[in-house]
């Protein structure tokens, strides 16, 4: 039996915690045991993204020790993997059995749809959600990472689910992390391009495999008074017949 | 983080003009669409061989940097020309306008040259009484509007066809109009006459070949061929990243330059320039002059964490493909490079050059949302975001640079302490959630404050909830007995 341990991504757990249940019960549903190792908190993305990657460093070597032992480390969140896998050895360069261990557990990290689907094999999950439902192509999940035909197989499996086209899926929703708030006109501007591209798509609902694009995509439909909910792609692949 | 600095200025004013930001949207779709039409004409997979071999001639050449640097310069020689060096931007505005004393020139035609931009080649010579006429079009309508280019494929991308049209009408007297190949006949025709009055023709360079002395220019109107074929004497202003080792390696560039700048298999005219006109020959300057500039790159190249940014071939596909340039257009960078590329080599370069500007220009590598659409597209393969999450890194350690990044060294080494110790983060968590779950209180916190509220301009704060840590182990229950 696959064993799978959950990263579970600090925005996730404080603002999000469904979407972390979802993955759980999805990993599950698709045939893994899975675990979710205590003390988890951040991965440093924030403080990478700001300048800071030598304070993550602290951060790093603590995912490391948390997930030593993990045969699959599956996170619902693209960036997050990407943080660990790519960045995490360069953080460690100097220290040569943390580099090591870091670009070890990095092959064993896995973004959620990514290990459905090519470490499990999986692409239909028995979910059923009726709507039209447009993905976000997350900068973070289909480029950073390559996984762009994954969530897009896993979302076709779903029974009632029609796959909105949306234009130029793949740009940016102008998050960036600190960049949201440290360059909040633009970030502004380009979310209002990636709204109306989501939009013109006519969906009933808006999805992605990452989080804080979510977190994003939401505060502005909130704050535009739109009741459009944007849901995180495990909540759907873990959405039954009612 | 609340504090104006001159990028968020520029690119306030930016976002805030309508018909600039049409304008950005138009054209760099209009490059987004040529490129893909391009490389729709070859296999993926046969892009990435030729992207795979441009991104390894790049990389070697760097690596024999001042061994093709010499090469090129005897080569040089030997084919008739004269070279020259430059330290800097102001050493090399100082070899131009001396050769243009010593041959008498008044007047110098100009073809599209970003390292001229750089140096402010043009306000040099005109205090030394040469004038300098830009012929590339782009570049000719923004030295009529007295503006610096925008983009360093399409100076004028800032531009509509009507403002073009309303600059002429000023300064040519031609009558308004909307038609774009009208337009190109009226600047042809006032362009011609200062092509057949001048006595010197200065051009940049996309490369130059070391094994044979060759500079190589790169262009879809003629005019940089007409500039350095029609005037007696020729200059070219390379700065020193651009040699390579031979003909072959310049074919390797050729094949991926056009291709991820304009989707043009080949440009209308590559000139591959070796000296000057040879006794017999028809054509071609009779003087030529190679100026070789560092301005900054030497201690680029001894910076193996950064050298990938001279690797660059100026094609543009990392500004046309980027978010954050097609909102905020070249003028807000505040630099002749923008976008991805601008926003690593103009603060590199400035640092390196010891410039007052390095400070400002260290804001840049923040300026971008991290989305990877310019590593993805790059012709040599350079990793932009990854090479600019390092110049963030140098900028929040060096004191004058510091308040640039979104969090202090304080603020940062606090949020590691807590992130280190799960207990106090839970602790916390939890009580945020419990005293202010909708983030309202904590808008009048210092630092914290700010950035929700800035982040509350256009979106929601998210609420805080029960967080999953709290909610597992009943699920692991509930997983575990459905499991059997």
């Amino acid at each position: 039996m696959t064993h799978v341990h959950l990263f579970i991504p600090c925005l996730v757990d404080q603002f999000m915690p469904e979407a972390g249940e979802a993955a759980a019960r999805v990993l599950a549903r698709a045939g893994a045991r899975v675990d979710c190792p205590r003390g988890q908190t951040c991965c440093g993305q924030p403080l990478y993204k700001s300048g800071h990657g030598d304070q993550a460093r602290a951060l790093a070597l603590r995912f490391l020790h948390l997930f030593a032992d993990a045969e699959a480390v599956v996170a619902p969140s693209g960036s997050c993997v990407h943080m660990v896998r790519a960045v995490y050895p360069a953080l460690l360069a100097d220290d040569p059995g943390a580099h090591a261990s870091a670009l070890a557990l990095g092959q064993r990290t896995f973004e959620l749809t990514e290990f459905l689907v090519r470490r499990m094999g999986v692409t239909d999950l028995g979910a059923r959600f009726a709507g039209r439902v447009a993905y976000h192509d997350s900068c973070q999940v289909g480029r950073a990472l390559g996984v762009r035909a994954e969530p897009l197989a896993l979302l076709r499996a779903v029974d009632g689910l029609t796959l909105a086209e949306v234009e130029d899926a793949d740009q940016c929703c102008g998050f960036g992390g600190p960049f949201a708030v440290q360059f909040e006109d633009v970030s502004a501007a380009l979310l209002d391009d990636k709204l109306a591209a989501l939009l013109a798509a006519a969906p009933t609902a808006l999805t992605a495999a990452e989080p804080s694009c979510l977190l994003h995509l939401r505060g502005g439909l909130q704050r535009r008074g739109l009741a459009l909910p944007a849901l995180h792609i495990a909540q759907i692949l873990a959405s039954e017949a009612p | 983080m609340t504090g104006s600095t001159p990028f968020r200025a520029a690119a306030a004013a930016a976002l805030a003009d309508r018909r600039l930001r049409a304008t950005l949207k138009s054209a760099v779709a209009v490059f987004r669409g040529n490129r893909a039409r391009g490389l729709a004409l070859l296999a993926p997979a046969e892009f990435e061989a030729l992207r795979h071999r441009a991104a390894e001639v790049r990389r070697r050449c760097l690596r024999s940097l001042p061994v093709l640097l010499e090469r090129l310069e005897h080569n040089v020689v030997a084919a008739g020309g004269h070279v020259h060096w430059a330290r800097t931007g102001a050493e090399a505005n100082e070899i131009v306008a001396r050769i243009a004393a010593a041959e008498g020139v008044r007047l110098a035609v100009k073809g599209k040259s970003m390292v001229t931009e750089e140096t402010g080649l043009n306000a040099a010579l005109a205090a030394r009484g040469v004038e300098a006429v830009e012929t590339d079009l782009g570049e000719w309508i923004v030295q009529l509007a007295d503006e610096k280019p925008s983009h360093i494929v399409a100076p004028a991308m800032h531009k509509n066809r009507r403002e073009v049209s309303e600059l002429f009408h000023k300064h040519l007297g031609e009558p308004l109009s909307d038609d774009i190949p009208e337009l190109t006949l009226m600047a042809r025709r006032a362009l011609r006459a200062r092509f057949l009055a001048a006595d010197m023709g200065i051009t940049g360079a996309n490369m130059a070949v070391a094994e044979t002395g060759s500079v190589v220019l790169v262009e879809n109107e003629g005019n940089i061929r007409m500039s350095t074929t029609l005037p007696r004497v020729h200059v070219a202003v390379m700065s020193i990243e651009k040699v390579v080792a031979t003909l072959d390696d310049m074919a390797a560039l050729l094949a991926v330059l056009p291709r991820s700048c304009t989707g043009q298999t080949l440009s209308s005219y590559t000139s591959i320039l070796s000296g000057p006109r040879r006794p017999g020959e028809a054509d071609g300057a009779r003087v030529f002059h190679l100026v070789l500039l560092d301005n900054g790159r030497s201690a680029l190249v001894a910076d193996p964490a950064m050298r990938d940014v001279l690797a660059c071939v100026r094609c543009g596909a990392c500004i046309n493909v980027c978010p954050v340039y097609a909102h905020v257009g070249g003028h807000s960078y505040g630099s002749a490079y923008c976008g991805p590329m601008g926003s690593l080599l103009a603060p590199l370069l400035a640092r390196a050059q010891g410039a007052p500007e390095a400070a400002t220009l260290a804001e840049l590598p923040f300026a971008c949302t991290t989305c990877g659409a310019c590593a993805s597209v790059c012709p040599v393969r350079i990793d932009h975001p990854t090479l600019l999450l390092e110049l963030r890194r140098r900028a929040a350690n060096a004191p004058e640079t510091a308040g640039l990044a979104p969090l202090g060294p304080r603020a940062a080494a606090a949020f590691a302490r807590l992130a280190t110790r799960p207990g106090l983060w839970r602790a916390a968590a939890a009580a945020a959630r419990v005293l202010d779950p909708g983030l309202l209180l904590a808008r009048r916190m210092p630092g914290v404050g700010t950035a929700i509220t800035l982040w509350a301009r256009s979106r929601r704060p998210p609420r805080l909830r029960r967080p999953f840590s709290a909610r597992w182990p009943a699920l692991r229950r509930s997983l575990e007995d459905s499991n059997g």
